[in-house]
């Protein structure tokens, strides 16, 4: 039987790349140098954009126009030096230089926004606060953002992880077992469906606290995508499989452990990803209702205040804080789903 | 029946099976489809017996019930002279389709029945013994997506062979290999039995390689499946494919099948 080892295969192919190396130096030159032509452009534009600040005078009252120029004027000196020296500075030169068109990108939206809003006011104040007053936020009022943020997270996460839980062990059971079925599934069909936040008025009136009805409340929107999705998961896992365990000796509890929940487990973290969705929706709308902590109650009180740049600082925090979770999320299915190929990369 | 069964002589740990007047049938939309018909076979304990028969006429059927996989219709299974009422793991499956779970390494896939049973913390040696039996030593912390076809089936196989299995039972175990891995792995399949002992049911469509392989070789009918043939392979291992006596029977069996007219 011809078979080539790993080694020889992999041995094989290093061949090749290093001929294309050694006969294409010109070709890698050129390729090198249009990359450091788009970083010293990303440079130009970071620079662009502190020169922005500085040029004209600021036609409203922000205090901390100067230290965001001088933090791009820092930021285009760090980006000129990561892409002309990205051999030496290794795995950080390389990321840069990879990412060099986007913060051209960056560097110039922030160019227009500055000029569009506090030099020459083309976007109506107070709608659209220039970059230097959301700066202003984060240097004046972290500690009130930090705390909701940090509330917020609590909040999340005990729901979080209640409603998944249930979820996954309810799915289970009515993927497994009829009787549970008949039983659950029925309710399922009836409440699943309901926005969680069409319950907000009555469970903040039953529930002890705002917090424990909130909590609930994030449960109850995760859990029904995880639990829908974990028992379609179960309830099509290949009977062949069954099989092969059952002639091995396998018993009942075998069968769902080591069969059912592993077959499921890509299910499952649809369900997971999903819930992650709606609970957010939940988290935030709870907030900005019932709940006198977190960032939605952030939201809503600036929005009382009539202060927009509070409620974009915010926002980027909120968004920072979602991605993150989905992120996490998806390395803990890239590390417990590695059997898998072609998963989506987030 | 073309030719009387000679006693044999077991060899060693094999189980005996007795199948009894058995029939089956499956009820689809309504209708019945009746797939197998008054089967009887009994084989001898350490005995190598071959099935053939056209495609679709109930032969995995048929091993679905000598695994305790099914109850039949109609009729008895019995191992060593007791009842098959479930799966038990002395009478291990090769299906036709691999079946790895993709989700285990090789290891973890051949190490899937001592696991169940609960005895792999001491046993973990004859995992690394079966991987290395088929030859994919180099390989135990693969996934099933990073095997070829043929790699897959013999992890079944071995997979099966971990369990010292009383009666194996191998359903077109070879059927995905190509042509010379097919062959080398028919010697070992002989060498295996002759070592384990154990009673050997294969399923093939190959009529050379139930003669190459089988004690006897049983012939069944269009579905329903009834038994039409039992043929004794009175031949000594290892045999020679070019054997004169071994052409003579695939010639007859060829016949039975219905395809003298092309050979
Ligand atoms: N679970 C089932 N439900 C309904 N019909 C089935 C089922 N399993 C098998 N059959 C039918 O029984 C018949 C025999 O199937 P079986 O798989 O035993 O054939 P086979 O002899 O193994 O064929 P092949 O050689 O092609 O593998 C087929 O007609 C098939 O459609
Ligand atoms: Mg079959």
């Amino acid at each position: 039987m011809p078979t080539y080892s790993a080694s020889e295969v992999a041995s094989l192919r290093g061949d090749r790349e290093t001929a294309l190396i050694a006969g294409d130096g010109g070709l890698q030159f050129v390729s090198r140098l249009r990359f450091s032509i788009t970083g010293v452009g990303a440079g130009l534009a970071w620079l662009a954009f502190g020169l922005s600040c500085l040029r004209w005078p600021d036609i409203g009252d922000w205090p901390r126009t100067e230290v965001v120029a001088y933090t791009a004027f820092a930021i285009a000196g760090g980006i000129a030096i990561a892409t002309t020296a990205q051999a030496a500075l290794g795995k950080f030169g390389d990321g840069v230089q990879r990412r060099a068109p986007w913060l051209f990108a960056l560097g110039a939206f922030l160019t227009l926004w500055e000029l569009s809003t506090a030099k020459f006011g083309w976007l109506p104040l107070p709608f659209f606060p220039p970059p230097q007053s959301i700066v202003e936020v984060y240097t004046d009022d972290l500690p009130k953002l930090l705390d909701s943020a940090f509330a917020s997270v609590k909040l999340q996460l005990g729901g979080y992880f209640i409603g998944a839980a249930v979820g996954f062990l309810t799915g289970v059971s009515i993927g497994w077992s009829r009787l549970a079925g008949y039983w659950v599934h029925p309710i399922l069909r009836f409440i699943g469906p309901l926005p969680a936040t069409a319950w907000l008025p009555i469970a903040f009136f039953t529930f002890p606290s705002a917090w424990s009805a909130s909590t609930f409340l994030i449960a109850l929107a995760t859990g029904f995508p995880v639990t829908v999705l974990t028992w379609s998961g179960v309830a099509s896992v290949s009977s062949a499989y069954y099989d092969v365990a059952r002639t091995l000796g396998a018993r009942p509890s075998f069968l769902v452990t080591k069969v059912a929940i592993p077959a499921a487990l890509p299910h499952v973290f649809v369900g997971l990803f999903m819930g992650l969705g709606a609970s957010f929706a939940v988290l935030v709308v709870a907030e900005m209702i019932g709940v006198k902590a977190g960032l939605g109650f952030y939201l809503q009180w600036a929005q009382g205040w009539a202060s927009y740049n509070n409620m974009y600082a915010a926002l980027i925090v909120m968004s920072l804080l979602c991605s993150g979770a989905i992120t996490l999320l998806f390395k803990v299915r890239d590390r417990l789903l590695v059997w898998q190929k072609g998963v989506v990369k987030w | 029946m073309v030719a009387l069964a000679k006693p044999f002589q077991p060899v060693a740990t094999g189980a005996s099976l007795d199948i009894k007047g058995v029939s089956h049938a499956f009820d689809i939309d309504g209708s019945v489809l009746p797939v197998l018909d008054d089967v009887s076979i009994s084989v001898a304990p350490g005995e190598f017996v071959a099935l053939l028969g056209p495609s679709g006429c109930g032969k995995s059927t048929l091993l679905r019930l000598v695994a305790g996989l099914e109850p039949p219709r109609a009729g008895t299974l019995e191992e060593d002279g007791v009842a098959i009422t479930g799966p038990y793991p002395s009478r291990v499956v090769v299906f036709q389709d691999p079946t790895l779970f993709p989700w285990r390494t090789v290891w973890d896939n051949v190490a899937l029945g001592l696991e169940a049973q609960g005895v792999l913390k001491t046993q973990r040696h004859r995992v690394d013994a079966a991987i290395d039996l088929v030859g994919l030593g180099a390989f135990k912390k693969a996934y099933p997506h990073q095997l070829s076809g043929g790699m897959a089936q013999r992890v079944a196989l071995a997979r099966a062979l971990v369990n010292d299995p009383r009666i194996l039972v191998l359903d077109e175990p070879l059927g995905k290999l190509d042509s010379l891995t097919r062959i080398t792995m028919q010697a070992e399949l002989v060498s295996l039995w002759q070592r384990n002992g154990f009673t050997a049911l294969l399923v093939t469509h190959d009529v050379e390689e139930a003669l190459f392989l089988a004690n006897r070789v049983i012939v069944f009918s269009d579905r329903p499946a009834r038994v039409t043939a039992d043929i004794t392979v009175d031949r000594p291992y290892p045999r020679h494919r070019g054997d004169p006596h071994l052409a003579e029977l695939r010639r007859q069996i060829l016949g039975l099948l219905g395809l003298d007219a092309t050979w």
